[in-house]
Order: structure tokens, then C-alpha cells, then sequence
């Protein structure tokens, strides 16, 4: 990969296609002493939507959190839509155009819905405003004074989506968004990351529901002990789906 | 009129204003701590000497430079909180991955220094701040005598304290102080600066503590160890409260400094006697507490309190259990 010196790297960058938005290069990181991905290379391009899938413990969180700078300590390189995310800091990495969705969703119990809501600053625009989310989400609308507490694991799983949506983010990372979820707010979470596909939102899913990721995806990527070792195509998931399901254990 | 229960209105009001003027600095002391301790994780055991430092630098403006006293209200708090941040981003910084008990013994060290160095420049004795002209004075409201100065600490500390309490909980700059107490590592996912805002909450907190400095110096004397007599008394009432609770410190506080001007003005120990000394085996049994509740022993009705509350409520009246 076009891991070169930086003057390298910027006067390739004209025959880099243009599309490429998410390029993350050698990246390694370690929670204190411990070294959980162990180089990892992949690419997004934008407006795709790319899963990481695995097994429990192969790293697919990690290379998240990495990505945000959200672990002890990381080396390598992340490029978002041309720019350096590396030498960071965590609450700049955010303002690169990213939103997070963390898998234990992250909603503030001392917050209200609406709290929460407004909380994420807005990093660039484009972003929903407050009226097409609560049109988006009604749910969400008529709970908007509840605190974060007395959310359910659906609204909660909801709110977490939503909040990102109004800060304009271009990069989507979410993580393991279906999780304990009923099939209902499931098949509602399939129709609202759709919707964003189609309005050109670049997306990383870490998903353990393969067929909920399976019909969204353009592309999966599969780890294993902080590696990528495989990747998979949408064209090819047919011909390929005995592999992956080796690697998943499924 | 004779009063309740042995105690004359003119003691009993007293008594309670006394009470509302420490439960004042009680509140404003504890908010501090309360919302330090929110976002850092760290007991600041120099609170006191951060609230002496404010009473002196206002002494020191006076006495020096002659800034008047609304000028070293917001002077003061403004220089104590900025020493507050250098030390946030000099020292505590290190420390917020490590247990609360190295907070807690950097801030005590941290006091100790402190209260060694004013205690070497201004000796033991204490230096006296004059009551401002504008607040001099007092009215008679026929049952007491009520001096100006001390209405206005009570309604600027309630103030300050309100006040503060309305931006934390009801305001946009409140919701990422709350967000940051829950989880400060998401919310810098999202974009906010809190190694910032963490260095600006520590300094309002440590300006918390240094504007009832500036409150107490014409009342009490201005002294090095001014801040270690009253801090104990504080950590007891935040115990009582419940660590990190805003409106929890605030009443507690209040509440707190109210009840010991009753037990001060002998009412409890008054009723206490009504009620039992002529019931033979309970008059002895009740005794004991009848002693903790006499007007002599009021400095330690936050501690029994305490050890009532840490018995029955472990995480304080208004904390969560954690």
C-alpha cells in the first residue's frame, strides 16, 4: 500500500482516485501493555458502507476506538478525506467530519433525550436539523424531555444514532448498533442506515448480525487477533459465504 | 413573648442567623468540592487553604494596593482560580487514571504548603478586614439586631450558589459538564475539548472557594489557618450530602448549618429534657444524646450527623450509590 514519505504521499495523492475517503495504514494500538491490532490496513471509499466483522476479541472495536484515538496508545496512519488523524487529539479527530456510535450506546443517564441530543457539536455541515430527526425518528419526539436513564434499549439505540446525524459527520462509525434489539427497531435501524447510504454517508459497521450487515454492506472486512485478513466484496459474498462463515464460527 | 421551649426569639433568631450565615459558607464550599469532584475524581483536600488564600489576597489588595472590596470580590476569585488551573494542568492532571486517594493526598500536601508559607509571610494571628461602608451597619427588627453585612453573604452565596446550579443543570454548557462527569471519554469523541474544560471547572470550583474567602474575611478573622478550622466541617457536610451531588451539597449545606444554630441556641437539648427527664429510665438513656445535642457540644453536631447518615445512607442523602 501507498505507505511512502509524506511528499510521497502528496504528490500521489493526484492519482489516488478521489473517492477514497477513510485510508487507515499500519495501525497498531495497545490498551497499557497489552497490543490488540497489529497493523491494520484498510480503505473506505466514500459514500460506501464497509463492515468489520469477526469474532469476539479479533479487534474490531479496537480499530474503532483507535480510529478516534479513544485507546492508550496508537501508531500507523488514519487518513480522513485527506487529512492526517494520527498526531490528534481525541476531541479534534470528531471535528474531521467523524460520528460515533459506541456499542454501549452512550447515552447520558443525567441528560434528557433532548440533552442528549443537542450534545455532540456540530462538525461540519450538512448535518439534520433537530425537526427532520425527530420526523425521522417520531419515537424520539414525544420522549424528548425523558432522561437518558429511563430510555429503552431501542429508543436509547435510537437517540445514539440520531445524534450523530445532526452534526453533519461524513463518517460514520458505528458499532454493533443491533445489538439485543427487537426485529422491529431492527428492520428500522436497516431502513434509516440505508437512507443515509443513499444521501452519500460514508459508513464502518462493526456487526455481529450478518444478516442484518449482509444486504447494506458494499464491501466486509474480517479480523482475526488485530488483523484484516480477508475481504470480501458484496459481488462475491455468494461464492465466498462458506469462508466467511469459517472465520465467524458460525 | 418567652420563646419555645426555654430558648427567648431573641436567642433562638440569633442563633439562626448564625447558623444560615455558616450554612452559607457551608454550601458555597461544598458546591465546589461537589462539582470538583464531579468532573476530576479528585477530593480537594486544598480547598480550605484556596478559600484562605482568596480572604487574604483581598486583605493583601486592601492593605498594599487599596482595592476596595468589590474589587477583590472579583479580583480575588479570578487570581486563586487561575493558580487553581496552573495547578490542575501542573499536577492533578497526572493523577485522574490513578485511585481518589492520590488526589486526596497531592491536595492535602498541596494545603499543607500553602498554609506554611502564609503562616510564614503573616505569622498566626490573624489580620482584620473592615466591614465595607456601603454594608456597615445593621437594622433593629425590635427581637434583634441585624447586621447588614451578614444578609448580604447569605443572599451572594445563595445567589452564587443558585446560579450555579441553574447553568450546570439547565443550560447547554451545563449538559457537557454533566456529560463529562458521566463519561468524559465519549463525550471527547464527540468533539469537546475536556482536558479544557476539565482545567476550567477545577479553576471555578478553586474561584468557588476563594469568592467565600473574600465573603468571610470582614466577618471572621483573616488568617493561615482559617481555611483547615472550617474545611473538616465542610467534607463532613459533602459526606452528608453524598459526593458529587449539586443541589445535594447546596441544601445539605444550608440544612446543615441551620440545624447547628438551633442545637447552639439550646433547643434541642431543652426539648430533650421536657420530653424525658421525668420518664426515670428513659431520662438516663437519653442522656447521652441529650449531651451530643447541648449548646456547648454544637461543633460537633455534623460530625454525630455524619456518623448518623454514613450509618443509615452510605452514599449521602442525595448521592448515588456507586
Amino acid at each position: 500500500m501507498g505507505s511512502g514519505t509524506e511528499p510521497a504521499v502528496s504528490s500521489i495523492s493526484a492519482f489516488v482516485p478521489r473517492f477514497e475517503y477513510l485510508r487507515v495504514t499500519g495501525l497498531h494500538a495497545f490498551y497499557g501493555e497489552s497490543h490488540i491490532l497489529h497493523g491494520i490496513d484498510f480503505t473506505v471509499n466514500r459514500g460506501e458502507l464497509v463492515t468489520l466483522l469477526g469474532r469476539n476479541g479479533a479487534g474490531r472495536t479496537t480499530t474503532l476506538k483507535a480510529i478516534l484515538g479513544l485507546v492508550g496508545k496508537r501508531t500507523g496512519s488514519i487518513m480522513v478525506n485527506g487529512r492526517e488523524g494520527i498526531g490528534l487529539p481525541t476531541h479534534k479527530i470528531a471535528h474531521l467530519g467523524i460520528g460515533y456510535c459506541p456499542e454501549e450506546r452512550g447515552i447520558y443517564a443525567s441528560l434528557s433525550l433532548e440533552e442528549n441530543l443537542l450534545l455532540p457539536p456540530i462538525v461540519s455541515s450538512g448535518g439534520m436539523s433537530l425537526e427532520e430527526i425527530y420526523e425521522m425518528f417520531p419515537q424520539l419526539a414525544v420522549r424528548k424531555n425523558i432522561q437518558g436513564s429511563r430510555l429503552s434499549g431501542g429508543e436509547q439505540q435510537m437517540l445514539a444514532m440520531a445524534r450523530i446525524l445532526r452534526t453533519g459527520a461524513t463518517l460514520l462509525l458505528l458499532d454493533e448498533i443491533t445489538e439485543g434489539l427487537a426485529p422491529v427497531i431492527v428492520q428500522t435501524l436497516g431502513r434509516v442506515i440505508r437512507g443515509l447510504k443513499e444521501k452519500g454517508l460514508t459508513i464502518v459497521m462493526v456487526e455481529q448480525n450478518f444478516r442484518f450487515a449482509a444486504p447494506l454492506a458494499d464491501r466486509h472486512y474480517v479480523m482475526e487477533h488485530g488483523r484484516i485478513v480477508e475481504m470480501v466484496e458484496k459481488a462475491d459474498l455468494a461464492s465466498r459465504i462458506d469462508k466467511l462463515h469459517e472465520y465467524l464460527g458460525v | 413573648m418567652t420563646g419555645m421551649f426555654g430558648v427567648s426569639i431573641q436567642g433562638l433568631s440569633g442563633q439562626l442567623l448564625v447558623g444560615l450565615l455558616n450554612g452559607s459558607f457551608y454550601a458555597i464550599l461544598s458546591l465546589g468540592l461537589a462539582i470538583i469532584f464531579g468532573l476530576l475524581n479528585i477530593i480537594n483536600f486544598a480547598h480550605g487553604a484556596q478559600y484562605m488564600m482568596g480572604a487574604f489576597l483581598a486583605w493583601i489588595g486592601m492593605t498594599y494596593l487599596g482595592v476596595n472590596y468589590w474589587w477583590a470580590l472579583l479580583l480575588s476569585p479570578l487570581l486563586v482560580g487561575s493558580f487553581g488551573m496552573l495547578l490542575e494542568r501542573g499536577m492533578l492532571k497526572r493523577l485522574y487514571k490513578l485511585d481518589h486517594l492520590y488526589g486526596l493526598l497531592l491536595t492535602f500536601g498541596l494545603a499543607l504548603i500553602i498554609e506554611g508559607l502564609f503562616r510564614y509571610r503573616f505569622g498566626i494571628s490573624g489580620e482584620s478586614y473592615p466591614v465595607t461602608e456601603q454594608l456597615a451597619g445593621g437594622r433593629n427588627l425590635g427581637f434583634m439586631f441585624l447586621p447588614k453585612y451578614r444578609v448580604w453573604v447569605v443572599v451572594a452565596s445563595l445567589a452564587v450558589c443558585f446560579g450555579t446550579w441553574y447553568v450546570i443543570e439547565r443550560t447547554k454548557l451545563g449538559s457537557y459538564l454533566r456529560a463529562g462527569t458521566e463519561n468524559p471519554a465519549l463525550l471527547q469523541a464527540f468533539g469537546i475539548n475536556v482536558p479544557l474544560m476539565i482545567t476550567l471547572t477545577y479553576g471555578y470550583g478553586v474561584a468557588l472557594a476563594a469568592f467565600a474567602g473574600v465573603l468571610a474575611a470582614p466577618i471572621f478573622n483573616v488568617n493561615p489557618v482559617m481555611g483547615s478550622n472550617l474545611i473538616i466541617t465542610v467534607f463532613a457536610v459533602v459526606v452528608v450530602g453524598g459526593m458529587g451531588s449539586i443541589m445535594g451539597s447546596i441544601v445539605t449545606g444550608l440544612g446543615l448549618g441551620l440545624i447547628e444554630g438551633i442545637v447552639k441556641s439550646g433547643m434541642i437539648a431543652n426539648l430533650l429534657s421536657a420530653t424525658f427527664d421525668s420518664v426515670p429510665v428513659a431520662g438516663s438513656i437519653v442522656y447521652p444524646i441529650k449531651l451530643l445535642f447541648s449548646p456547648e457540644a454544637s461543633a460537633v453536631t455534623v460530625f454525630v450527623i455524619m456518623a448518623i447518615v454514613l450509618l443509615v445512607r452510605p452514599a449521602g442523602l442525595f448521592g448515588r450509590e456507586r
